[in-house]
């Protein structure tokens, strides 16, 4: 009886991969050219629509054979838009910032007439005698791509590019699996949940199989509220099948039903591509009654998150899927045992699951073999900030600071200096320069009072002040708490106001010892993730920048010149070039006028509003406008 | 703010519409809230005193959801909705900046709506577009760099007398 379940499985998978493989290989054996463009919400931003637009109209003013295909993000967020042309004869080349304009050129010149415009070229894709390519980039030795592999190179609302890539594979090879084999593999693998805390999956599935009563949920966290983060958002816009497909094996290993993918209501492309990725495992039968004709049942419904940061904790998530307001509740029990409406519940980060079919694929001693003894495979960052090369990035654990920000990132821009990087958003914490060459783990970074968080990874110069950025944290946490712990409500709001003296000016030298009392206090005091970890950009700030804390309170004044009540905008006379208009005409409130006889410029301290657009329209060789801290006045 | 009687009495059959395509199960009352606002911009007093007596529950239990996420809205949204970013990126490269630009041009702070309904203005968290900030997200589409003089640039797009504000906000003062 088994065996036939499991012939008609694999002979049903086969039919549908065959098809698949066949509308794969038409695209890439016909002779014609491809174009790929990163349409993701990054590549949006940048135009990227109007280039598939402008590439689509030259194509077909030249009369050229050239499917257009919209691809998720390739990780390069700081070259976007960016558009892959694969033509015979070449490697695929990647361009970089193309607008337009660019990419008329790139169909005239490069598709039409052998001019692949090295001048707008990013890097091959594979390696060749004319281009570099990536793999021979430095940061390509220090990247290791599994769960952003498909990421750029795939077609998201296509099913069928997902499976010709080995995709759904993973899912037949489970389906004829014992349950408990898949939940004793994720075990073994070593696989820790990449949503923050790092809790040993494999453990939460067995807690989940081995729970009573039906029937049973698996819900995928995707509510990624972190400010500074978005690998979630790229993988559910770019592979969303990957996240699919692990969710069905998941349910396959617990024992589930239902499924729930929650995403963020402000992530709306992912929203939509998440719909359509649904709508077609559905039809292919890869989701719904009797998956591939096996005796197992499992249908996903996608739940629009709306904003709540709180809500990325499990048993909050449970309460706003139940249509209440997001407020954690006590664990134990869990949600593995008692999750939604009281029914066991697994819920896995977007990553975590993106990484299920992989190790079901290449086995536990695969995964075991990257990156560290105790945080297994790879780890996620979104790199953004002061850095050159913004973007996603995915490395091994185990890799440290510097490697991804100077390796990978090349560095901090404009030849400042590199002064702090902030991890895991509002519940990481800033490290310094003496902790770059910390190999990134969930172990190394909670030792240093960071912690992995989701993986946003914020890059800050000398410009940058600390108590600024430790104040708009727990600003942020202060406004998403949920108000159910009073330290966690009341704590926060006090640790706020005491920073906003500080940065006012208002600082008091005992001020510090409050900040770390009640910091100890608001830990202490509250039941979810999000108030134990609320004061930690503030302590990880005293701990490692105190002295930028003491010269706010004792000096009044700003170091890193940002704090707005601590400075003052002024002309120096000397350098001013006097018939040069452009301060005047690009102050927004109309603060600067010339003086009445010799003609420099003055700005009216009272009007002033302290924006800094005078400082970049000031032609850089006259550089009059200077920032004073603290609030001072410039010789006339 | 002022509503019509006509648009209340609008407002009660969209919403009774929506209502239509789902069970009156509490799981629903997030999706009906986020469909109600899709269709009307904001959520009325009307449409969610509807949604309580469909779902059979307390009027306080729809508010007290509608209130504690972000993305509700209780006004109505102006003819342009302009959203400034100040996820940790746009922050440090000046997003607080912006928002203070908007507020001082249109007049209003976050959450509101201006007297003529033609722009509205709100914060988001992150928009996931860090490397092009600050960001501001315009009738849907992301600004990239947007600094007090794009804030006008962008104004002047719309046909805005943004020197009246600042006019007006001077003689005040």
């Amino acid at each position: 009886m088994q065996v036939v379940e499991q012939a008609t499985i694999t002979s049903t998978f086969e039919e549908i991969r065959r098809r698949a493989e066949l509308h794969w290989k038409q695209l890439w054996n016909s002779g014609n050219p491809v174009a790929m463009v990163g349409t993701a919400t990054c590549g949006r931003a940048a135009g990227a629509l109007e280039v598939v637009q402008a590439i689509k109209e030259e194509v077909e003013k030249q009369e050229l054979v050239c499917p257009v295909i919209e691809v998720g993000c390739m990780g390069h967020c700081y070259a976007e838009p960016i558009v892959i042309i694969s033509k015979s004869g070449y490697p695929p080349i990647c361009y970089g910032r193309v607008n337009p304009v660019i990419a008329q050129r790139l169909v005239r010149d490069y598709i039409l007439s052998d001019d692949p415009c090295l001048e707008f070229v990013l890097g091959a894709l594979e390696e060749n005698d004319i281009i570099p390519s990536f793999a021979e980039f430095p940061r390509a030795q220090y990247e290791k791509k599994i769960i952003l592999k498909n990421c750029g190179q795939i077609d998201p609302t296509n099913i069928d590019h997902y499976i010709a890539n080995g995709g759904y594979s993973s899912l037949v090879k489970a389906l004829q699996m014992h349950p408990d084999e898949i939940v004793s593999q994720v075990k073994d693998s070593g696989l820790r949940g990449r949503g923050g805390a790092g809790y040993p999956t494999g453990t939460k599935w067995e807690i989940c199989r081995k729970a009573p009563g039906r029937p049973k949920h698996v819900v995928c966290n995707g509510d990624e509220g972190d400010p500074g983060a978005f690998m979630d958002r790229a993988i559910l816009e770019s592979d969303p099948h990957s996240v699919i497909e692990g969710m069905i094996i998941a349910a396959y290993a617990v024992g589930a039903r239902h499924g729930h993918i929650y995403v963020r209501a402000e992530y709306p492309l992912a929203v939509q591509r998440v719909q359509a990725a649904l709508r077609q495992a559905r039809k292919l039968n890869l989701l719904g009654r009797h998956i591939l004709g096996s005796d197992f049942s499992f249908d996903i419904k996608l739940f629009q998150g709306s904003g709540a940061f709180v809500c990325g904790e499990e048993t909050a998530l449970i309460a706003s899927l139940e249509g209440m307001p997001g407020i954690p509740q006590h664990r134990p029990p869990y949600p593995a045992i008692k999750g939604l409406h009281g029914q066991p519940t697994l819920i896995n980060n977007v990553k975590t699951l993106a990484y299920v079919r992989h190790i079901v694929e290449h086995g536990t001693e695969w995964f075991k073999s990257i990156g560290t003894e105790k945080s297994a495979g790879t780890a996620v960052f979104a790199l953004a900030g002061k850095v050159v090369n913004t973007g996603l990035v995915e490395v091994p654990m185990g890799t440290t600071l510097r490697q991804v920000i100077f390796d990978i990132g090349s560095g901090i821009p404009k030849g400042k200096s590199f002064k702090a990087v902030q991890i895991g958003g509002p519940s990481g914490g800033c490290l310094p320069e003496s902790a770059l060459d910390l190999p990134i783990d969930f172990g190394s970074l909670r030792d240093a009072g960071a912690m992995m968080g989701s993986g946003g990874m914020v890059v800050l110069d000398e410009d940058d002040c600390m108590v600024e950025i430790a104040r708009y944290f727990l600003e942020f946490t202060q406004r998403e708490s949920c108000g159910k712990c009073t330290f966690c409500r009341l704590g926060t709001k006090q640790m706020l106001e005491v920073l906003n003296d500080i940065t006012k000016g208002r600082g008091k030298i005992e001020d510090i010892d409050t900040l770390e009392q009640l910091a100890q206090d608001i830990k202490n005091g509250s039941l979810c993730g999000l108030g134990k970890t609320a004061p930690n950009p503030v302590l990880t700030t005293l701990r490692y920048f105190k002295d930028e804390y003491m010269v706010h309170v004792v000096e009044g004044r700003c170091p890193a010149l940002m704090c707005r009540e601590l400075i003052t905008f002024h002309i120096v006379p000397e350098k001013c070039e006097r018939s040069c208009d452009a301060c005047v005409g690009t102050c927004t409130v109309e603060a600067i006028s010339s003086h009445p006889k010799k003609r420099y410029k003055i700005i009216d301290q009272e009007k002033c509003v302290k924006c800094g657009t005078c400082i970049d329209a000031c032609p850089p060789q006259y550089n009059a406008v200077t920032k004073l801290s603290p609030p001072g006045e410039v010789a006339g | 703010m002022t509503i019509t009687l006509e648009e209340e009495t609008q407002v009660g059959q969209e919403t009774r519409r929506i209502l239509k395509r789902f069970s009156r199960k509490r799981d629903n009352l997030i999706p009906i809230l986020q469909e109600v606002q899709g269709k009307l911009g904001y959520l009325p007093r009307q449409a969610m005193l509807e949604i309580a007596e469909f779902l059979g529950i307390p009027e306080m239990d729809v508010y007290s959801v509608v209130t504690f996420y972000n993305q509700f809205r209780l006004n109505p949204p102006g003819k342009h909705s302009i959203r400034v970013c100040l996820g940790t990126a746009c922050h440090m490269k000046g997003g607080y900046i912006a928002l203070d630009a908007w507020k001082r041009r249109l007049g209003i702070g976050p959450g509101e709506t201006t007297e003529d309904r033609e722009f509205d203005l709100d914060t988001v968290a992150c928009v996931g577009c860090c490397t092009m900030a600050p960001v501001t997200v315009v009738d849907g589409k992301p600004e990239a760099r947007v600094d007090p003089t794009r804030v006008d640039g962008l104004l002047l797009a719309f046909g805005h007398e943004s020197q009246k504000g600042l006019k007006e906000n001077d003689a005040s003062s």
